[in-house]
């Protein structure tokens, strides 16, 4: 059993995510171990990138921010195999195609893989473009993770039938960011989901409070949270690891 | 080739969340594109409000002055709105309508697609939303004005470096988040199919005017064809019905800035590599890691770091060259034109009068090059005052 599948097992999944370098490197690893002993099962790392066309303020400042810090894809590398020799957390890149590209897809992947990545996510790779990435995933053992979309619609079977580790089913329109309410039906989306394959469901986009966690938990099997702690990443700084992990046990709790 | 492919180029990279309505438009565009009602009234739109065809004008100084080719200027400045962007906004807004749409966003460098999309979005009575750099708001305050005469809201964009592609970028997440009732007016070749075959499809009207015009004028073909390229709606315009024409010499004039060796430029074909970006595989000017590079040209409507897939291709084929003209080149060619033939050219297309400057004396008499002046330099007055040290004010 793969470390994805394994995070999905006999529990709801919190799955967080960090923008890699915010506001450095040695703060990414330490919240890492913080956000395992808060009871994370599974963590997203992001690869900054300088123009997430996907991401809303939060996140896209957090980028620039590591950026400016000086973080690289090479260092990101080296701190998954730090992370790797003390923990075993389900670990996935999320990024954009075009970090993936640069370095040769294959060569990206096998260096993830080795590195001790469990999957991708590549929010600007839908279903037509995903098999140039897909197939090199494959072949060194990394999911490439598929999203789905409120607008998704007849696409779901389709993007189902071929997913694998899990479904990132995004919950409301527009880009990441926290939001008051939301009104999508996300257990339809999962139902569709399970109804063409047995795959877990996690849940993301716009939830940050455990009110939201528990009801969007209560018809999935796991619910993502980014800007909402990305956003104590950048208000706390290095300092931001304690209130990061006392954030998570809280949402874990509310969906537990 | 692959639909939505040019080459290796092209495709659909985009979020999960646009791929519906992407579809959608691909459809519409597929029965609108041959439907003759359609065609009819875009026929209309074009001729008796955006004033087409435009002038094919043989510049005679010019052509005394350089000594070599027969110079003729496609006078796409004299478009209502002052530039070619109206060509593609009448069409794909007419698409808007017949799709049942209210609302239209677009981006905007220098402005004038955001003009062009105001002014097609008040005749045809639909909401308007457009983004623009917060760097470009500055340096084109009066079309920022125009805009909001025109009724539309101007959001200035202030992420990353703000100026085109960040207004890109900014006009995709808007898009994400209301689909319904909205389409996006992409204005150049560029972004996720079907945007590069729309646009080159509307803009294709400059070529076949322009083979018209100089079949009635000279009896054949022209011998070049040159276009300044950003994005490279105006250049792919002007090439589109040559590109078989073999003889034909295709020129694509990219913005140098101060220089391709320098970092600050916006030449994509001459500095950057491979990539996937705003929707599509292309060149675009990068670093090692992929991170996309702060371009810089004094041009606003060429300060992008990408270049629309089907040039892409033509590049790859050889079909069509790219060169790369510096600020300087082209700030000369602006007042170059303005002194040698009344014209006061945009800065963008500047950049192809500069490189006409130097190609025009090595041609034969007996041949002929047409310049795609794609637009008017009204806006451009107060920074080439600036970039020569001179302040006024508009």
């Amino acid at each position: 059993m793969s470390r994805i599948q394994k995070a999905f097992q006999d529990k709801k999944a919190f799955i967080p995510f960090i923008t890699c370098g915010d506001p450095d490197l040695e703060t990414t690893e330490k919240l890492v171990y913080a956000m395992e002993k808060a009871g994370a099962s599974l963590i997203e790392l992001g690869i900054p990138f300088s123009d997430p066309t996907a991401e809303g303020p939060v996140i896209q400042e957090a980028s620039l921010r590591a950026l400016s810090g000086g973080v690289t894809t090479d260092k990101i590398f080296d701190m998954v195999k730090r992370i790797r020799q003390k923990s075993q957390i389900p670990l996935v890149f999320m990024t954009y195609a075009n970090v993936v590209f640069s370095r040769g897809i294959g060569h990206f992947a096998r260096q993830a893989a080795e590195a001790g990545i469990d999957g991708l996510i590549l929010p600007d790779v839908p279903f037509e473009e995903k098999e140039e990435f897909d197939g090199p995933c494959r072949e060194y053992g990394l999911d490439f993770i598929s999203l789905i979309a409120p607008t998704s619609h007849e696409r779901i079977r389709m993007i189902a039938e071929k997913a694998s580790g899990f479904v990132y089913c995004v919950s409301s329109l527009g880009v990441t960011g926290t939001r008051s309410s939301i009104t999508t039906d996300t257990g339809a989306m999962v139902r569709l989901v399970k109804e063409t394959k047995e795959i877990p469901c996690a849940v993301g986009f716009g939830i940050s409070t455990p009110e939201q966690a528990s009801k969007i938990g209560a018809t999935a099997d796991g619910v993502i949270v980014g800007s909402a702690i990305v956003k104590l990443c950048g208000q706390y700084g290095r300092e931001c690891v304690p209130y990061v992990a006392e954030y998570v046990k809280k949402m874990v709790s509310a969906i537990s | 080739m692959k639909k939505g492919r040019y080459g290796i180029h092209g495709g659909q990279y985009i979020p999960e969340t646009l791929m519906n309505a992407v579809t959608e438009l691909e459809e519409a565009y597929e029965f609108y594109k041959n439907d003759p009602q359609f065609n009819a009234e875009l026929t209309e739109l074009l001729n008796e409000y955006a004033g087409r065809p435009s002038r094919l004008y043989f510049a005679r100084r010019m052509t005394e002055d350089l000594g070599g080719a027969k110079v003729y200027l496609k006078r796409e400045d004299l478009n209502h709105t002052g530039a070619h962007k109206i060509n593609n906004v009448l069409g794909q807004i007419l698409l808007a309508k017949k799709m049942g749409k209210t609302r239209v966003i677009a981006e905007t460098g220098a402005g004038q697609h955001g003009v062009a999309t105001a002014t097609a979005a008040a005749l045809m009575g639909m909401e308007c939303e457009v983004f623009m750099g917060e760097e470009d708001t500055k340096r084109q305050a009066l079309n920022v004005y125009r805009m909001r005469l025109l009724g539309a809201k101007v959001h200035a964009v202030t992420s990353g470096t703000a100026t085109l592609k960040d207004a890109v970028s900014e006009t995709m997440r808007e898009w994400t988040r209301r689909i319904d009732d909205t389409h996006y007016v992409l204005g150049s070749c560029m972004g996720p199919h079907p945007f590069p075959e729309i646009v080159r499809d509307f803009q294709s009207v400059i070529s076949r005017e322009i083979k018209e015009q100089l079949m009635e004028k000279e009896g054949g073909l022209p011998d070049a064809v040159l276009a300044c390229v950003g994005g490279g709606s105006n250049a792919i315009g002007a090439f589109y019905h040559f590109i078989e024409d073999e003889s034909v010499r295709l020129i694509g004039c990219e913005a140098a800035g101060r220089g391709v060796d320098t970092a600050e430029t916006a030449a994509t074909i001459a500095t950057g590599k491979l990539g996937i970006f705003h929707g599509m595989k292309s060149y675009f000017c990068q670093d090692e890691y992929g991170q996309i590079a702060p371009v810089y040209s004094i041009s606003a409507g060429l300060d992008y770091p990408g270049v629309g897939p089907e040039h892409a291709y033509l590049y790859d084929k050889g079909r069509a060259e790219y060169v790369a003209v510096t600020d300087d080149e082209a700030v000369d060619a602006f007042e170059y034109l303005s002194r040698t033939e009344g014209i006061i050219s945009a800065i963008e297309s500047a950049h192809a009068v500069a490189y006409a400057r130097k190609l025009a004396p090595e041609m034969g008499k007996d041949q002929i090059m047409v310049i795609n002046i794609s637009g008017r330099g009204d806006k451009d007055c107060a920074a080439i005052a600036r970039y020569r040290g001179e302040d006024i004010y508009e």
